[in-house]
């Protein structure tokens, strides 16, 4: 981890003014800030971990805790809202038991809300694993979570 | 082509030299790879293009461009094929062979790929002669069809540099900003501040190093022109804010860019590498003794770091809290040095108005709004995408003839502007003309450039919600007003929303609105109200009838609808009952089924599941 860190505060000549850009390439390299990271680019920009801690908590792009196998981001922009994204927001939250932001016990599945993703044309926009499915549906959200190996209910008869 | 330029003149040569390699009437087929196309995956169709290129041995005889987005998003994957302009739109990969068989090679038009309009249902050939460009003015945008992003030459070629060449070539410092003043360009990030007076204090006020930054943070969750032009177009951004550099005499510059906009930093970042080799940033710009830099900042996606003194602190590496303003940015901004934010809409108007002439420009718009405006036209319209078009045009005109009406035949309710800080205009307004000052006397303002449209099923204390919750989570929390205000406002709606509104509501909605606006340091709590106050003061019929018959006239809020089977309608298919979660909705085959009121949660699967249109929603 160190060394990695290392690597990424040299890329930015160890210039505490690039912290947020820095915690995105640790973030990227980890998936998440774990402790020891952040920390750790404490002690190599010479800044306190008080404000470190400040910013890594400050931006939305961040998260603290360990991200999920699948990432599904559903585009809540407000095109994709007027066209009924917060029915399907529900409906995912429901399958998934978990609230928007969060992530499963199981550490399969994290699911983000996300403004405009410039696709507003297909709204209501879902992101699954940085694949863009359009005019999402229940059905296909589930059929989605399905195919990812989340078991959704429906356990009627085939008629 | 690594050599540096020396001088305004030899710019001039290699910008020739470039255009008379291009042959206009070479076939060149032109693929908008924006990212509403890349979602529709046409990335696959560009790679069969390729393919099939090189396939058939064309390379040289057919030129293929992979350009930004062409605005019309709606229709992708799309092409046009130059020199004729034939207009393709919903294409898939396998028309891709015939498409350079039969239009490429043959010059014959294929009939099923073109666009029918949807009034005359007539066909169209060319690009231009589709309605929903032709009452477009694509000055800033146009050009996004044309080139490839990540190629200067490209930009070259279509006379990008010019104007720059022009600035240091011939004109004072001075004199570019009067040409900016005399034009009249507002500033396009929302607050519509006249461009020119910034760069005038700015470059007026004490201080060294002077900053000019791009605003490229985009925060409002319905609008993306200024992604599409970074990523289509980034050396008009990119030559704008050399142009501004040059008169306001600043040598350092930022671009502060969202993370979550991969692409556009991706193009912007190369673009400028480009323009460092040609010696068009750098020391000693064209051998004029100027020299500029920029740096790539990335934001790290919290809308308040949009507001000038925030992004100044995210650029400085700390949390992006606003600052009071009677310190203004053109005197100490970044850094505490003075400093000239702009957006990135309006930087890639300056390269405009310097080539062009100021009198040119200021003849477009109306009095006091100039030359045109990028607006991301979404939501309830059968035409979605990007259109610019000339300050002054009419809602309707963008909304009806540009956008082609709402979908279904469904009836318009009211088109939102300005984002989180604008409002939802209803149809009685229609007919104003679209600039900074009407929109404001509207209540709603210009913002960004989200243009949202509503039909009759949404609904405007919904709309209403949706905003304050998002600018909720926004708030940087420094001030109470914005932090606390907010919240009880959003819980007022909330509750409005689940049927227990009182009528004094409104009232406290509105005076908490007006105690928010005043005692909020920026502009984010400033407009928080607006939202809430337009919806009150256009719709409140539709508040009421949340508040005193506990209806949701648009039957969107969850706690006043109930969801019922007509059994007129109902063929007994099974369909609602399969995919409803609690089993809510039963019935046998071929039997008119039925929802328990008790078991549905609303959770709206049967509506979306039946194809015969028999769940009711009252
Ligand atoms: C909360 C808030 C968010 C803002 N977001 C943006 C934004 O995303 N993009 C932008 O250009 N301006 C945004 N602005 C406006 C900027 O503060 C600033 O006025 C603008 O970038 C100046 O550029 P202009 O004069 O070219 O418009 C925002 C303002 C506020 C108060
Ligand atoms: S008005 Fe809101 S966002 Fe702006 S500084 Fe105050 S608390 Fe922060
Ligand atoms: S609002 Fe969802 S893609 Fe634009």
């Amino acid at each position: 981890m160190e060394a990695k860190i290392a690597e990424i505060v040299s890329k930015y000549q160890s210039n505490p003014g690039f912290l947020v850009p820095i915690l995105q390439d640790v973030q990227k390299a980890f998936n998440y800030l774990p402790r020891e990271a952040l920390q750790e680019v404490g002690t190599q920009l010479k800044v306190p971990i008080s404000r470190i801690f400040e910013v890594a908590t400050f931006y939305k792009a961040f998260s603290l805790t360990p991200r999920g196998r699948h990432q599904m981001h559903l585009c809540v922009g407000t095109a994709c809202h007027v066209r009924g994204a917060a029915m399907i927001g529900d409906g995912i939250e429901r399958v998934l038991e978990i609230k928007a932001g969060e992530t499963t016990a199981d550490l399969e599945f994290t699911f983000e809300t996300v403004n405009c993703l410039g696709a507003c044309a297909l709204g209501p926009v879902l992101v699954v694993d940085e694949e863009y499915h359009g005019q999402m549906t229940l059905a296909k959200a589930n059929k989605i979570l399905n195919k990812l190996g989340k078991k959704v209910v429906s356990d009627e008869e085939e008629d | 082509m690594k050599k540096k330029i020396e001088s305004p003149a030899e710019l001039t040569r290699l910008q020739s030299e470039l255009k008379g390699r291009i042959d206009p009437a070479q076939p060149c087929i032109a693929i908008c790879a924006g990212t509403g196309c890349m979602a529709y995956g046409t990335q696959k169709i560009v790679d069969r293009f390729r393919e099939e290129i090189q396939a058939r041995g064309l390379e040289g005889q057919v030129a293929f461009r992979t350009t930004g987005c062409h605005g019309f998003c709606e229709k992708g994957p799309m092409v046009v094929i130059h020199p004729d302009r034939i207009f393709y739109q919903r294409i898939g990969i396998d028309d891709v062979p015939e498409i350079i068989e039969k239009t490429v090679l043959g010059q014959e038009v294929i009939e099923r790929l073109l666009y029918k309009d949807p009034v005359t249902k007539q066909r169209i050939v060319h690009e231009h002669e589709v309605p929903f460009y032709g009452r477009q003015m694509r000055l800033v945008f146009g050009s996004n069809g044309l080139i490839e992003p990540t190629s200067i030459e490209d930009y070259l070629a279509i006379g990008g540099y010019s104007a720059l060449a022009k600035a240091i070539g011939g004109m004072a410092p001075q004199a570019v900003i009067d040409a900016v003043i005399t034009a009249k360009l507002r500033g396009r990030g929302g607050g519509g501040f006249p461009t020119g007076w910034k760069w005038d204090a700015t470059r007026k006020a004490e201080g060294d190093p002077k900053y000019v930054i791009c605003n490229a943070d985009e925060g409002d969750p319905g609008a993306y022109m200024d992604r599409s032009l970074l990523e289509g177009n980034p050396h008009s951004v990119l030559e704008g804010m050399i142009i501004g550099a040059y008169a306001i005499g600043s040598s350092h510059g930022y671009i502060y860019v969202r993370n979550e906009y991969p692409l556009a930093v991706k193009n912007i970042t190369l673009a400028i590498e480009q323009a460092r080799d040609l010696g068009l940033v750098g020391e000693n710009i064209l051998g004029s003794g100027f020299s500029f830099d920029i740096l790539i900042n990335r934001g790290g996606g919290a809308f308040v770091c949009g507001e000038s003194s925030a992004l100044f602190a995210s650029i400085e590496g700390r949390a992006g809290e606003p600052r009071a303003k009677y310190v203004h940015a053109t005197d100490k901004g970044l850094y505490d040095k003075p400093t000239c934010l702009n957006n990135v809409e309006t930087w890639a108007n300056v390269p405009l108005i310097i080539d062009k002439g100021a009198d040119w420009y200021a003849g477009i718009g109306t009095e006091n709004s100039k030359g045109t405006k990028i607006f991301s036209l979404v939501g309830k319209i059968n035409n979605t995408g990007l259109v610019e078009v000339p300050m002054g045009i009419t809602l309707r005109e963008i909304v009806y003839d540009i956008g082609g009406g709402i979908p279904k035949g469904r009836k318009f309710k009211a088109v939102q502007t300005g984002g989180p800080s604008g409002g939802c205009i209803p149809e009685a307004h229609l007919d104003s003309p679209v600039d900074f000052d009407e929109l404001t006397k509207l209540g709603s303002m210009m913002g960004s450039g989200g243009m949202i449209v509503m039909d009759d099923r949404n609904c405007m204390v919904d709309v209403a919600k949706y905003f304050l919750a998002f600018l909720e989570g926004e708030s940087c929390g420094k001030c109470t007003p914005c932090r606390e205000g907010i919240l009880q406002m959003r819980k007022i709606l909330e509750r409005i929303c689940q049927g227990e509104g009182r009528m004094e509501d409104l009232d406290t909605l509105q005076w908490m609105g007006q105690a928010i606006a005043d005692g909020s340091l920026c502009a984010l709590g400033g407009s928080a109200p607006n939202p809430v106050l337009t919806t009150i003061r256009y719709f409140r019929d539709e508040y009421e009838a949340h508040i005193k018959d506990k209806k949701c006239p648009a039957g969107v809020c969850k706690a006043l609808i109930t969801f019922s089977v007509d059994p007129e309608a109902c063929t007994g298919c099974r369909a609602c009952a399969r995919v409803c979660p609690t089993e809510a909705a039963t019935g046998k085959k071929k039997e008119v089924h039925t929802i328990d009121a008790a078991k549905c949660i609303k959770c709206g699967a049967c509506f979306e599941a039946c194809k015969f249109d028999a769940i009711k929603i009252a």
